[in-house]
């Protein structure tokens, strides 16, 4: 445990101080601030499109954000030490991307009610937005990792892990978008069923995708 | 008694040798792409004993540690170390990357082998003596990226400090030391073979520590 948190540990701080969280949550604003510009000034449209928006301009943040996750590794070489610690390598990768979660994801995610004013979003529709991002993003991550761990060898592999997660991403979209609308009746209460099914997607991401990583990652070695 | 002033028990228990026994290197093959290494290659190390691998470049010496280590899946043979049945967990390997990270400081590094190796927390006194044996106390806050070549080589050989592991795995661990650097190496080396320890380390000049030798054969043609 003291080694997982130590390699969690680590992660939140090279996430932090090489400008990671900083860079996550400008990006998000940007593209945010961008897509009223492209859609018009049709309040009740952008309101109507907002929670899919947001779920794809977080997709796209954590994808630009998660293709380096091994290769920083790989390139410098900690990534070797990484199989000679005493711990499984399910769970090595299993902290990295905790520590990931935490200094990039959870600052987006405390982004989004500021972003949301930008696509005029009613507060009332806020808390399921967030509750289905936050149960959706561990899966997103998890995912994400497979593909980082996947074209780990591949240099400049950004385009090539995006097209390799994309697919895995759909369900999560799919569930994730019906979940972060209120149920009927407007009195803004949360999906309940809808977030049900991505918390199963993040229970399921966390028991198989370490597996996943850690098969990729002994693949790419040599 | 050398390795008291190196290695040390934070509980003050004498240190104990490493019973790990001799490693055991059978006809394992090598293979870079389609172009065969080496096949056959057997080697037996007793424990206290130190081999220098000696090759061209391109001969494989890299490829050896790396097999040996298990950071290449091994094709054929096998390696084993009779009382380590886990060898990831018996090696510690000292590559030309250095693993080390630009943005973290020199101590914060120290701190994270400690981590990573599960072992206790250093206290601020083992910090202290591990960046003064290696040199590294005038740059104990300074970030790494910030280090010259062969500092990044010091501070990437104190990976070997924080926990004792029985085998040593060096490759061309002389690369950028000047000759205090390869002084403090050499103790380093030597007080863990007398632990019972070994090492294999690659290199093109003779090193000073090495018990016994081989020479890769020159790379030939592919298979």
């Amino acid at each position: 445990m003291r080694i997982f948190l130590a390699l969690m540990f680590q992660q939140v701080r090279l996430g932090w101080r090489g400008g990671q969280t900083v860079l996550a949550i400008a990006f998000l604003f940007i593209a945010v601030t961008l897509l009223p510009f492209g859609i018009g000034p049709e309040l009740r449209l952008l309101k109507e499109l907002a929670p899919g928006l947001v779920w794809v301009v977080m997709l796209l943040t954590l994808m630009a954000t998660l293709d380096r996750l091994f290769q920083a590794d790989l390139e410098d070489g900690a990534l070797d030490q990484l199989f000679l610690l005493p711990l499984a390598l399910e769970l090595v990768v299993l902290a990295k991307a905790t520590g990931h979660f935490v200094v990039v994801v959870l600052p987006l995610l405390l982004a989004v009610p500021l972003a949301g004013i930008l696509l005029n979003i009613e507060p009332v529709a806020l808390p399921s937005l967030m509750a289905a991002l936050a149960l959706g993003a561990p899966s997103l991550v998890l995912l994400g990792a497979i593909g980082a761990a996947l074209s780990v060898t591949v240099r400049r592999a950004t385009m090539l892990t995006g097209l390799l997660v994309m697919p895995l991403y759909v369900p999560v979209l799919i569930f994730g978008i019906a979940a972060s609308t209120p149920s009927a009746g407007g009195d803004g209460a949360v999906n309940a069923a809808g977030l049900g099914v991505l918390a199963l997607f993040g229970l399921a991401a966390l028991l198989l995708a370490p597996v996943a990583i850690a098969a990729a990652l002994r693949a790419g070695l040599r | 008694m050398v390795q008291d002033e190196i290695f040390f028990d934070p509980t003050g228990a004498p240190l104990a040798a490493h019973a790990s026994g001799a490693l055991h290197v059978q006809d394992i093959m090598c293979l870079r792409g389609s172009h065969c290494l080496f096949d056959g290659f057997s080697l037996t190390l007793d424990p206290g004993a130190a081999l220098a691998v000696y090759g061209a470049n391109g001969a494989g010496k890299t490829s050896l540690l790396r097999l040996i280590a298990g950071l290449v899946p091994i094709q054929a043979g096998a390696v084993t170390l009779p009382a380590a049945p886990d060898m990831a967990v018996a090696v510690h390997y000292v590559g030309h990357l250095d693993g080390l990270k630009n943005a973290l400081r020199v101590w914060e590094t120290l701190h994270g082998f400690a981590g990573f190796y599960g072992c206790a927390a250093l206290s601020e006194w083992q910090t202290k003596q591990i960046l003064s044996l290696l040199g590294l106390s005038a740059c104990a806050d300074r970030p790494v990226g910030e280090l010259s070549a062969g500092q990044r080589r010091r501070l990437a050989l104190a990976r070997l400090l924080p926990v004792a592991r029985p085998l040593w795995l060096l490759d061309e661990p002389f690369t950028a030391l000047d000759t205090q650097g390869r002084e403090v190496l050499t103790r380093l080396v030597g007080a863990h073979l007398a632990l019972n320890g070994m090492v294999i380390a690659s290199s093109h000049e003779a090193l000073p520590f090495a018990t016994q030798t081989i020479t890769l054969p020159a790379p030939q043609g592919s298979v």
